[in-house]
């Protein structure tokens, strides 16, 4: 059964918005991942944090002075459960740590509810607003997709830029591939792994907000989303930064075109079987090393 | 040392206790005491196999509501669809001549012909076990994290696949769930006037599955699961089948969150979605966290007082933050349960050139 | 009964670059004890886990009494009648002596799952039996008074014989030794000499690796030497003493002074 191109069109772009959404979100686990060796379940909050804060903000200043304070405050609460719950632990398993981080979204999710309440929330959109749109190639889209595509894009290169092009990036990346050594050359670990949660912080709330106006938030939205990161994360390979994007991208057009063939209802169970799919068939992603992947404590 | 042993004194003080609490809410004309203290019964049925699996096995499962769920829905379905429409095929004819159907009258005034509840509650525990193994077989080659997000996924496919089918009543879920009778005179109901015999059995189905569960840790099988968790090396190496033996305690705790479902679903007359999410299978992960790993009794103690609060409504709407705060609080202060196991001990006690 | 307990044949295995074992084959004759040496890195470890199935072997073939059982699991391989122990003690905390100990006696106990959940009465009494072996095996070496106590809890020269004790529940047809007298003091190393020449007597045949040249020197009827993943020599210890390779693979080229 065919579908015409225009629709086609739509799916796909509904299918990279979220995917490049989810990118984010899979990006953050990486890079906290490459640090720490950790799988930080609370990576979703961030987004959540961060586009509640920004719409509380935006009440009393303008838009883009709340979405930067949004941010600068999700960093700070990124930075906290670093130092609160990961930072003192003396060589926590694996598994230990990724119950910690579950226990951490529960908490962060229900300090949200009673901070905020249950309902859902939108910043306002960027340009434009509800109803207008774009037409390209047939497609009618939202000028805010534009701006997430454009905002979420520039992050994901500007993290590239930052990782090979300056000597705090070029630490980071040390102190992920080898943690003793980078100890050792002077590098001083603990504050990169700080980083590395401040920094996925700040892009989640920074995806988070540019994405609300599409998708409201509220103060569940954050584990549907660590769900489907971590997905995505393991689909592009663990490890991996551009795995990690290609993983989000991938994720956001299956369930996107998934709509086309499953109720409705089940959108969210694509990426259940996503992960399922990759956790049981092929646990170092597509891109990912199959021998790299075995010799990695899982 | 492991607290799963013989502990006959605990299981008779226990009965008393459960004697006691019924004499003493009845005569304070508080008998609603007692249905809050049966769900719980029912909950510390998931909680005693998870306890075996987790602290025992040492393995972790963030799904076992989507056992109970299987097990719950399973039955309600069974015993609430009417087959009457189909009798002539097949399977419904087939039904019949084993005597597996019953008729009844239905809340509505008209009749419902389904499948008998006693086949109904074995197809579901017997499904859910078919499913736990096949799930587990995949499962426990991976490690660690991996581990634990699949049974969270799988807990989550469950919950959606409730959810959204409307089969299965979608957000409402299923209700009007017929008695499931035990003896004549005697069924599992959520009936006032029954309230005080279905917490007796309850209670009973829990001290017997404690029985039970302490008889295995206890036996060989016990010391296999125990090695498994303390160092896989010395289970390998002495023979134990270590997949083959995860599986079945997998199957095992699966099983008995599925009784629990069935019980319950039966007890409260109906089951819903929400008795399948994640958040559930939090909060039993935390009680067995908190409760002790290798602790039945611990996680019985533990698990008995905060559901009973819970189901009170002593937490308000703090009732996740509660259990995920607890969980949180266990797995930063006191983890030497799930994750401590052959890693913990290991970095503890194997320093060769320590002088004793 | 084969006199041959193990056959290994050009046993061979990789791990990245490395060439852990080449090209490497020896046979174990039954009742022997014989002891694998070699400088640190030769291979042995790796050996050991290859026969026993904790690793598996890119090339070559591993006879068990008289069977094929290369790339079995560890598992079936104890099943079969090899038992070892780890250089690195592998004790299960929270359990007591005799409760480890009666892990080895798993292969020779039957209860499953639902006779153990239901206390059946001869689930019981395999049970008790179970207990009454395992007793004799830690009178056997000692351990008696210890039967009680958190096995972990002891000593390392104690856990060290509790390991021993479990694979002589097992009641193996071969007993594989990685390093047993690794961590412990001259005394003790002299009486796990002893412990394991006893064992030796009532008809064990043993497979051992050691560093310690005197342990080995005197227990030892035959003895291989492992270079870089190769059989460097192989005979008595008379024999292996006054071996010029052998003191060349420990010393080094260069250093070669000779005998």
């Amino acid at each position: 059964m065919l579908m015409s191109s225009d629709i086609f069109l739509q799916f796909c772009v509904a299918g990279v918005t979220y995917g490049i959404i989810y990118g984010v979100v899979a990006i953050g686990f990486t890079i906290i991942y490459n640090t720490t060796g950790i799988i930080n379940f609370a990576q979703g909050e961030f987004l959540m944090i961060g586009g509640m804060t920004a719409v509380t903000l935006q009440r009393y200043v303008s838009l883009p002075l709340a979405i930067l304070g949004a941010v600068a405050i999700t960093m700070l609460a990124g930075a906290a459960i670093e130092v609160l719950f990961i930072r003192w632990l003396h060589r926590p398993s694996v598994l230990r740590m990724i119950i910690i981080t579950i226990g951490v979204s529960i908490v962060i999710r229900e300090i949200a509810l009673h901070l905020w309440d249950e309902k859902s929330h939108a910043l306002p959109h960027f340009t434009g607003d509800s109803v207008s749109a774009l037409t390209v190639a047939g497609a009618k889209i939202s000028p805010q997709v534009l701006w997430v595509i454009g905002v979420c894009g520039a992050m994901v290169l500007l993290l590239g830029l930052f990782f090979r092009a300056t000597p705090l990036g070029r630490q980071m990346r040390a102190c992920a591939s080898n943690r003793d050594a980078a100890r050792l050359c002077g590098i001083n670990t603990r504050n990169m792994v700080t980083l590395s949660f401040v920094l996925s912080a700040g892009m989640g709330a920074l995806a988070g907000c540019v994405v609300s106006p599409i998708t409201y938030v509220q103060y569940d939205s954050g584990t549907a989303l660590a769900i489907k990161g971590f997905t995505a994360a393991i689909l592009g390979g663990l490890g991996s930064t551009a795995g990690a994007a290609a993983g989000g991208l991938i994720l956001g057009l299956l369930e996107s075109f998934g709509v086309w063939v499953l109720p409705a209802a089940y959108k969210d169970a694509v990426a259940i079987a996503v992960m399922l799919g990759v956790l049981f068939l092929r646990p170092s992603g597509i891109f990912g090393n199959a021998e790299a992947a075995r010799l990695r404590e899982f | 040392m492991a607290g799963g042993g013989r502990g006959l004194g605990f299981t008779a003080g226990l009965a008393v206790a459960v004697v006691t609490i019924q004499v003493a809410a009845s005569s304070a004309h508080k008998v609603f005491y007692l249905t809050q203290l049966t769900m719980s019964a029912y909950a510390m049925l998931i909680v005693l196999g998870l306890a075996l699996l987790m602290g025992y096995a040492g393995q972790a499962s963030m799904g076992q509501a989507g056992f109970f769920a299987i097990g719950g829905y399973t039955a309600a379905f069974l015993t609430t669809f009417d087959l009457a429409p189909h009798r002539g095929s097949v399977v419904v004819s087939l039904l019949g001549r084993m005597h597996l159907l019953l008729t009844r009258a239905d809340g509505s005034g008209g009749s419902i012909t389904h499948v008998h509840p006693w086949a109904a509650a074995l197809f579901a525990i017997v499904l859910a076990a078919a499913i736990a193994w096949l799930v587990a077989g995949p499962v426990f080659r991976l490690r660690g994290h991996y581990l634990a997000m699949a049974t969270l996924g799988f807990g989550i496919i469950v919950h959606r696949i409730f959810l959204g089918s409307s089969l299965f009543g979608a957000a409402d879920g299923i209700s009007d769930v017929p008695a499931l009778a035990l003896l004549p005179g005697f069924a599992i109901t959520g009936r006032a006037a029954s309230r005080v015999s279905n917490y007796y059995a309850a209670w009973g189905v829990v001290l017997l599955t404690l029985w039970m569960l302490s008889n295995l840790i206890d036996s060989r099988i016990g010391r296999a699961l125990r090695a498994i968790h303390g160092s896989e090396n010395a289970a390998a190496a002495v023979g134990i089948p270590i997949a083959r033996f995860k599986t079945q305690v997998f199957v095992l705790a699966a099983s008995l969150a599925a009784v629990a479902g069935v019980l319950l679903t039966h007890f409260n007359g109906g089951i819903g979605p929400s008795d399948a999410s994640v958040m559930k299978s939090v909060r039993f992960v935390a009680i067995v966290a908190v409760g002790g790993m290798a602790n039945l009794r611990g996680a019985l103690a533990m698990g008995t007082v905060l559901t009973f609060l819970s189901l009170r409504g002593y937490f308000g709407t703090f009732d996740d933050l509660v259990f995920g705060g607890i969980l949180l609080a266990m797995m930063l202060f006191a983890p030497e349960g799930i994750v401590g196991g052959q890693l913990w001990q290991r970095l503890k006690s194997a320093n060769p050139l320590k002088v004793r | 009964m084969a006199t041959q307990v193990l056959e290994v044949r050009e046993l061979g295995r990789r791990f990245g670059g490395l060439q852990a074992v080449a090209d490497l084959s020896f046979c174990v004759t039954r009742g022997v004890v014989k002891a694998v040496i070699g400088p640190n890195g030769a291979g042995k470890t790796t050996l050991f886990n290859l026969v026993s199935g904790f690793a598996r072997p890119d090339t070559g073939s591993v006879c068990f009494l008289g069977e094929d059982v290369r790339g079995l699991p560890a598992h079936e391989l104890a099943r079969r009648g090899m038992a070892r122990t780890f250089q690195q003690i592998q004790l299960v905390p929270g359990m007591s002596v005799l409760e480890n100990v009666l892990t080895g006696r798993h292969r020779h106990t039957r209860a499953g799952f639902l006779p153990s959940l239901l206390r059946l009465p001869r689930t019981v009494r395999e049970g008790r039996a179970a207990r009454e072996h395992c007793r004799e095996t830690l009178a056997f070496l000692g351990l008696a008074d210890y039967a009680e106590a958190e096995a972990v809890s002891l000593a390392y020269g104690l856990q060290r014989l509790v390991e021993l004790a479990r694979a002589l529940a097992c009641e193996p047809q071969l007993l594989l030794l990685d390093e047993p007298a690794a961590g412990l003091n001259m005394r003790e190393t002299e009486e796990m000499a002893g412990t394991i020449r006893r064992i030796n007597a009532t008809g064990l045949t043993v497979l051992l690796v050691e560093h310690d040249m005197g342990l080995v020197m005197n227990i030892s009827h035959e003895i291989l030497v492992l270079g870089a993943g190769r059989r460097v020599a192989e005979g008595t210890p008379h024999e292996i003493q006054g071996n010029p390779d052998v003191i060349r693979i420990y010393l080094g080229e260069d250093d070669d002074q000779g005998p």
